[in-house]
């Protein structure tokens, strides 16, 4: 029981001051109840989705900064395709779009291992492309999402404080997730992240690996690009802020930047911190462009934290 | 025999081009014009050639900031708010506080941005990308707030400034009094100057550097200092060219202001490069904005472009660098 207090201090660290807030809404908020925490988890959905997508290629050593981009590449196909489809045909719309996501995370891994550029510049330079992708593909925001897609996130399951949204966010990523963290290329990935050298030596094959780190979060990208076009009913070209609040996100979570260690629970736990904030900020109501400033300032500040200790952590 | 000749020869115009990368960057410049000259004849005349100058100097003004951040390995994505920044407030209190007042408010905000990002890059060691893009964001919401406090006031831009945005003197566009004097002083400063040195050292090897003795920590908050600096410059002049300040002013000059400045020879990892060859870069990349207008491009495949410039520039230099 201690040892695993002691190996999941951070996450449950995490928990403890994300159940201080939700306390603190419901003062802030007397009557916040279950369609609070209905709004609440649709609203961090997405940006859960690409919370789970940085995780895996931090995870992997590496970044991606063209998150929001392949979002917005996957959020506006599903919108155009499903246009005026029946419900037959928007199942194979969301196959696709999901595949799509595969071969938009694999090409930037791809891009990565052949040129032998850093990540953080190729996928900079995808960040462009892919926003130009998702431009070319619709010009200004529309489409239309089918209505049963909005049904699998609008309301509660069964019991009534079970958010839809949460049992689908936690389905995703766990059919994902956990035989990916059990399998050979789990461990991989955790390998090529903490000492590349190393796993190098060890047998396994980086560049294969780092692709499928990176096709993986792809995936994520484009599930979190299908829940915006869920949430909102149209697809919309511009990325949102997603790329800085994943970053936050995930160093909060404690996957430490450069690699190797960490995993999904804490990033996503902390995607919902981040998001509770912002929404105790609009209960308060406060301006929601000082919301903006003072979100942004927490994020900036919990990366210049998570630098300090990883620099701490590298020199000790 | 003959192979090896070829690689040998191919080996040393590989140098020749990474040692002075302005030689096919001009050539590049050339056969772009020939282009557009064929496509549209009679095109090049002294006005043509006025107004591409004139778009092409806040262009390489913004890419100033990216050069000299990427001579040490980092990277400056607020550049563009903080122009915008800059421009709007300084258009929202002439009315307050008349014109030269002003200018000095206005360029405030843009070198606050510019320390904040120094602090946290070279204090906190964060990533200048990650640290210099949540900057842009928060600057981009503080706008957003100051904006609602001067709906009232409206805002001028000043005859002074667009004289030197839009104006021309003998054919040749005012800006370039502004311009000219900038750009030798900085490729000046790159060259002889101990700060410039220290810039190409931090970024060839930082360890070396901080072995001897150099104080990474207050060369990058001077550095970031400054490129805020100059970004706020650069929206100045750029509102006196728009003549519109608006909140997104200058961010559609963010992207090309990074292509410029890799197309121009900088590396993205530190240590090589200078502003001359960025100067043309922004050249390059003006004309071929009008280019693309021409075929008639949609925006899209625009960003798709320039992304692609950026990683295909990149791989060939360090190709390039890796050959030696």
């Amino acid at each position: 029981m201690s040892r695993f207090i002691s190996k999941n201090g951070w996450t449950l660290g995490l928990l403890g001051l994300f159940l201080l807030l939700l306390a603190a809404t419901r003062v802030i908020q007397p009557d916040f109840g279950a369609s609070g925490l209905e709004s609440l988890t649709r609203a961090t959905l997405p940006f859960a989705f690409a919370t789970a997508a940085m995780a895996v290629v931090v995870i992997a050593g590496g970044i991606d900064l063209s998150v929001a981009s392949m979002m917005a590449v996957a959020g506006v196909t599903a919108a155009v395709l499903m246009e005026g489809t029946s419900g037959g045909a928007s199942v194979a719309v969301v196959v696709f779009v999901l595949v799509l996501g595969l071969v938009m995370g694999a090409i930037n891994g791809a891009l990565i291992v052949v040129t032998r550029v850093p990540d953080i510049v190729v996928t900079l330079a995808m960040l462009f492309v892919w926003e130009g992708v998702a431009l070319l593909i619709l010009n200004a925001p529309g489409g239309a999402a089918s209505p049963w897609l909005r049904g699998l996130i609008v309301g509660s399951l069964g019991v009534y404080w079970l958010p839809k949204s949460f049992v689908l966010l936690v389905v995703c990523l766990a059919i994902i997730w956990v035989p990916l963290r059990r399998s050979k290329l789990g461990l991989s990935i955790y390998a090529i992240g903490s000492d590349e050298l190393a796993a190098y030596r060890s047998g396994i094959a980086i560049g294969r690996t780092r692709i499928a780190a990176y096709a993986i979060c792809g995936l994520f990208a484009a599930m979190g690009g299908l829940a915006l076009t869920m949430s909102t009913g149209n697809g919309e070209p511009i990325p949102g802020p997603y790329l800085m609040a994943s970053v936050a996100a995930v160093v909060l979570g404690g996957v430490v930047l450069g690699g190797g260690r960490g995993a999904l629970l804490g990033p996503i736990i902390a995607v919902f911190i981040l998001r509770l904030v912002r929404m105790d900020l609009t209960l308060l109501s406060i301006d929601p462009n000082v919301t903006t400033i003072v979100e942004g300032s927490i994020m900036v500040v919990v990366v210049m934290l998570g630098a300090v200790l990883a620099s701490r952590g590298r020199r000790a | 025999m003959s192979a090896a000749n070829q690689t040998g020869s191919l080996k040393r115009l590989g140098r020749l081009l990474a040692d002075n990368p302005i030689i096919p960057l001009i050539i590049l410049l050339v056969v772009l014009v020939g282009i557009l000259e064929f496509m549209r004849p009679g095109i090049l005349n002294e006005r043509w050639i006025g107004n591409t100058i004139k778009f092409a100097i806040p262009l390489a003004m913004l890419a100033a900031c990216q050069t000299m951040t990427m001579l040490t390995g980092g990277i400056d994505l607020s550049a563009a708010v903080a122009a915008t920044i800059s421009a709007f407030v300084m258009a929202t209190q002439v009315p307050v506080v008349g014109v030269p007042l002003a200018i000095l408010i206005g360029l405030i905000p843009a070198v606050l941005i510019g320390l904040v990002n120094g602090f946290g890059i070279a204090v906190c060691r964060v990533h200048p990308l990650i640290m210099t893009l949540g900057t842009g964001l928060i600057g981009t919401g503080c706008l957003q707030v100051y904006q609602r406090f001067v709906i009232a006031t409206g805002s001028v831009v000043p005859d002074s400034l667009a004289w030197l945005g839009t104006g021309r003197t003998w054919g040749l566009p005012n800006a370039l009094l502004l311009f000219v004097p900038f750009a030798a002083l900085l490729i000046w400063s790159q060259r002889r100057t101990g700060f410039g040195r220290l810039l190409y050292a931090l970024g060839s090897n930082e360890t070396a550097s901080k072995i001897s003795g150099v104080r990474a920590w207050q060369v990058y908050l001077a550095l970031y200092a400054l490129s805020g600096l100059i970004a706020g410059v650069t929206g100045l002049l750029y509102v006196g060219l728009i003549k519109a300040p608006s909140l997104s002013l200058v961010n559609p000059l963010l992207l090309p202001s990074v292509a410029a400045a890799v197309i121009g020879g900088t590396s993205i990892f530190g240590g090589r490069g200078g502003y001359s060859g960025t100067v043309v870069g922004a050249l390059i990349l003006t004309v071929l904005g009008t280019l693309l207008t021409l075929l008639q491009m949609p925006e899209g495949a625009r960003r798709i472009l320039f992304g692609l410039i950026i990683l295909t520039v990149t791989t060939i230099y360090i190709r390039l660098t890796n050959q030696r």
